[in-house]
């Protein structure tokens, strides 16, 4: 999957089919390298277009449609801190477009 | 304490207007992001794991009333409603977004705080002991000489893009509370055979992937020529700092390399041509005006006894458990000075709530002269305090749950951030230092192993500094697993040194036995009192390495 | 490049010359340090105005015996990270007593030009997006200073001093 951080408010994005959204589910998964590779390319317009930073792909195991990515770190990234769960994207506080 | 006059206030203010005027560039696209890093670091805003992370400068660890009501307004309007405070006395929030930032600092700037080079490859925040102008073996106040370094290195015009950061601490007694001998340059008042009060300069201290003990290169600096010598270093760490490689690039490389003659002998080169030219002698009114602003509060005239703090001690067991590990002798009869751990078990070491931070606010004023300290060990001081007060000041912490009573306990963990927070981190840091303080819960327990440091960091940079822990963890990431390599006998007081390290990375599972194993190690070794570290001084790491690994 | 002198765009009076170039009669020539070390005494005969390019790791102290035949001193910036430069101008502006003009050329930031010209650069080759107001504006973003600056501006201690 690839993944940036908005400029604005720092919020964790990841890329789906030319955009980008809030929530690790929600992202796209990219079974062919090429089409990864290629979709980072893509994203470097964002990055001219000052809407994301530093956009890299990384590692995920599709088990059973559920989407799990391979590094800790990634995990974390996706879900918050995992000792404040009161806050982060795992207690719905995802920032939407419109709150920056 | 310290206050701004109309050009500090300027200053601050201008910055925060250059600030927004860079942020509106960056998301213009006149700034790229690589150009606009460097700028947002000199104003302590990084880009971390979930969101920006802003660092919020904290001079010589001391917080006034207005800053710290102002700092719980920050965390619930711009935050999450929580801050954080770090190993040099700052605090950090975890959550704001680049385009609230430029208001934050000016709503900052309106208490006389700011964001000003705690990040960047400049002089970062000067912190001191966290008992400045209370404890009795005090030679003089340190923060009088951090405030006036404070004015000069901030915006300094040659020393803002050298090759890596530079810390500085001081202390003002010579037990060593500031850990200065891990520092870029550490200070340590001190006379001279004529009992004139001056400076010994420690240069090349520091954390790190090599980390480093302070060596003395200025073996006695006057006050008048503190600043010249400074900026000699700072000038041979300016022109021969390495820039071709991020690990060699911080001054320890360099002192290290030359060794300290010869470092001395550069230095001093330089320090000759500047104090020649006498543009940084440090004039006698100009020392004694800032000394004005670190004058101690009115004392009241107080016999040291007292009958309701000796009274409370008696019927109050949690009052005298808390008493006998968080109040600490003060050097004016009938007062104390008060530690506030945050570090209560379970939760984040370091952090403090809105409404935890606004109730200080208050206490601070009903018992504190308005005054608190924030200590590199992540706890708070509140440096004046009389004793009889101390019962109704314990009742008002231990309802904000700020009543911990284990500093420099087992359960007094510096810890940072980790992988839960951090960009740069290995390993989660927090839920270790948690569980640790869980298998350590039992409060007897906790004092009958005395004294025990234990520093905790996810990551090489050592933001927790685990070099200097009794028991430093280190968080290391081996092939995807988060792992945890133990050091031991590491010291961050005047008798500094790094810890050893143990044997091959733990798991989490097996991290906190091993703690519980070192610990049980030490009470069947000890001898006449000593406390872990001594006894690991005494006798080197092997018994400890063997009773850990023996498992294996 | 264009060159900023006094805040306003000026001509160069000067030409930057590679190692190997032949100096043509008549020009002003911005010489490497290297070239200045090997071929110094052919350049003050001309009895012509030139300048010298310094690279972060020269060292202008070298220069002190020639700095009153100096008519320029060049000091690059490879990144704009590296902060030598500001060392060494401010260690040819007060100890060496250099007065001629101290040119910043390289990749450096709008943000770093109030700093340069507190230590006492007080040229600067900038990009061709480069307008005088952002000079100027640069210059007044900071109105006051803790530390001694080579420009002979007030400290803030001296202006407490004298209020």
């Amino acid at each position: 999957m690839l993944t940036a951080n908005r400029l604005r408010d720092g919020e964790v994005v990841w890329w789906k089919s030319g955009a980008w959204v809030t929530s690790l589910a929600a992202g796209q998964v990219f079974l062919d390298p090429k089409d990864a590779e290629a979709a980072l390319e893509a994203a470097g317009a964002f990055v001219r277009n000052n809407v994301v930073v530093t956009p890299y792909l990384f590692d995920v195991r599709v088990t059973n449609g559920a989407v799990q990515p391979v590094k800790e770190r990634e995990i974390i990234r996706a879900a918050g801190p995992s000792v404040r769960t009161d806050t982060g994207k795992q207690a719905g506080l995802a920032r939407s477009e419109a709150d920056v | 304490m310290y206050r701004y006059d109309e050009f500090d206030a300027t200053m601050v203010r201008e910055r925060v207007e250059q600030f927004r005027y860079q942020v509106q560039r960056r998301l213009d696209g006149k700034l790229n992001e690589d150009e606009f890093k460097p700028l947002r670091l000199k104003n302590g805003l990084y880009l971390q794991l979930h969101s920006y992370m802003l660092r919020i400068a904290v001079p010589y660890g001391t917080l006034a009333v207005r800053q710290m009501r102002m700092l719980a307004h920050i965390a619930r309007k711009y935050d999450r409603g929580y801050g954080h405070f770090t190993t040099r006395q700052n605090m950090q929030f975890h959550w704001p977004k680049l385009v609230d930032v430029p208001d934050i600092l000016s709503e900052l700037a309106s208490v006389e705080m700011h964001c000003i080079q705690t990040s960047g490859n400049c002089v970062r925040n000067i912190t001191a002991d966290h008992f400045a102008g209370a404890a009795a073996d005090e030679i003089e106040d340190p923060r009088v000489l951090c405030e006036i370094m404070r004015q000069w290195s901030s915006f300094h015009p040659e020393f803002n893009y050298l090759p890596r950061k530079f810390k500085i601490a001081v202390t003002g007694s010579p037990n060593d509370r500031a850990a200065i001998k891990f520092h870029d340059i550490g200070i340590e008042a001190a006379t001279n055979e004529s009992g004139e009060v001056g400076y010994r300069v420690y240069v090349g201290g520091g954390m790190g992937r090599t980390p480093y003990v302070g060596l003395l290169i200025g073996k006695w600096v006057s006050k008048e020529d503190i600043l010249a010598y400074l900026e000699a270093v700072l000038r041979v760490y300016n022109e021969f700092g390495r820039r071709d490689n991020l690990w060699k690039a911080r001054i320890k490389i360099l002192v290290n390399a030359l060794g300290a003659d010869e470092m001395r002998r550069q230095v001093e080169t330089e320090f000759g041509e500047i104090r020649a030219s006498g543009s940084l002698t440090l004039p006698r009114e100009e020392i004694a005006r800032i000394e004005k602003y670190f004058a101690p509060p009115a004392f009241e005239d107080l016999s040291d006894a007292s009958e309701e703090y000796e009274a409370e001690l008696t019927r109050n067991e949690r009052f005298a458990d808390w008493s006998k590990t968080n109040v600490t002798r003060h050097k004016q009869p009938g007062y104390a000075i008060a530690t506030i751990s945050l570090k209560e078990l379970g939760m984040t070491p370091g952090d403090i709530s809105h409404e935890q931070m606004d109730g200080l606010a208050q206490i601070m004023d009903d018992f504190g002269y308005a005054e608190i300290r924030v200590s590199h060990e992540q706890n708070m001081v509140l440096p004046h305090v009389r004793k009889k007060d101390l019962p109704a000041l314990f009742a008002r912490l231990d309802a904000l749950r700020l009543g911990t009573p284990n500093a420099g306990l087992i359960t007094d963990i510096i810890c940072c951030p980790g992988l839960d927070y951090c960009d740069l981190a290995n390993a989660r840091s927090i839920p270790i230092s948690q569980a640790i303080q869980d298998r350590f819960a039992d409060l007897k327990r906790q004092r009958d192993l005395g004294e025990i440091k234990i520093k905790m960091s996810g990551c090489i940079n050592a933001c927790g500094h685990h070099h200097a822990g009794h028991i430093g963890i280190l968080g290391v990431d081996k092939k995807g697993v988060e792992l945890y390599q133990i050091q031991l006998g590491g010291s961050g007081a005047e008798d500094a040194s790094i810890g050893d390290v143990l044997g091959p990375a733990l798991g989490p599972a097996e991290i906190v036995d091993a703690v519980e194993n070192i610990v049980e190690t030490y009470v069947g070794l000890r001898q006449n009192g000593e406390r872990l570290l001594d006894t690991v001084r005494r006798t080197g790491v092997q018994p400890f390495k063997e009773r850990v690994y023996a498992a294996h | 490049m264009p060159l900023i002198k006094g805040g306003r765009f000026v001509e160069d009076a000067f030409v930057t010359v590679g190692d190997g170039d032949p100096l043509a009669p008549g020009a002003k020539p911005i010489v490497s340090f290297e070239r200045f070390r090997k071929e110094r005494n052919a350049l003050l005969e001309r009895n012509s105005p030139f300048g010298v390019r310094l690279k972060p790791s020269d060292d202008p102290a070298l220069l002190h015996d020639d700095i009153e035949r100096i008519s320029v001193v060049a000091i690059e910036f490879p990144t704009f990270r590296d902060g030598r430069g500001f060392s060494r101008a401010r260690v040819l502006r007060s100890r060496l007593g250099f007065k001629g003009e101290i040119r910043a050329v390289g990749h450096f930031l709008y943000d770093q030009l109030a700093f340069m010209v507190r230590t006492g650069f007080d040229a600067f080759e900038v990009p061709q997006t480069f307008r005088e107001e952002d000079f100027q504006r640069a210059l007044k973003e900071m109105s006051y200073f803790y530390q001694p600056s080579v420009d002979g501006k007030k400290t803030i201690r001296e202006l407490r001093a004298t209020r």
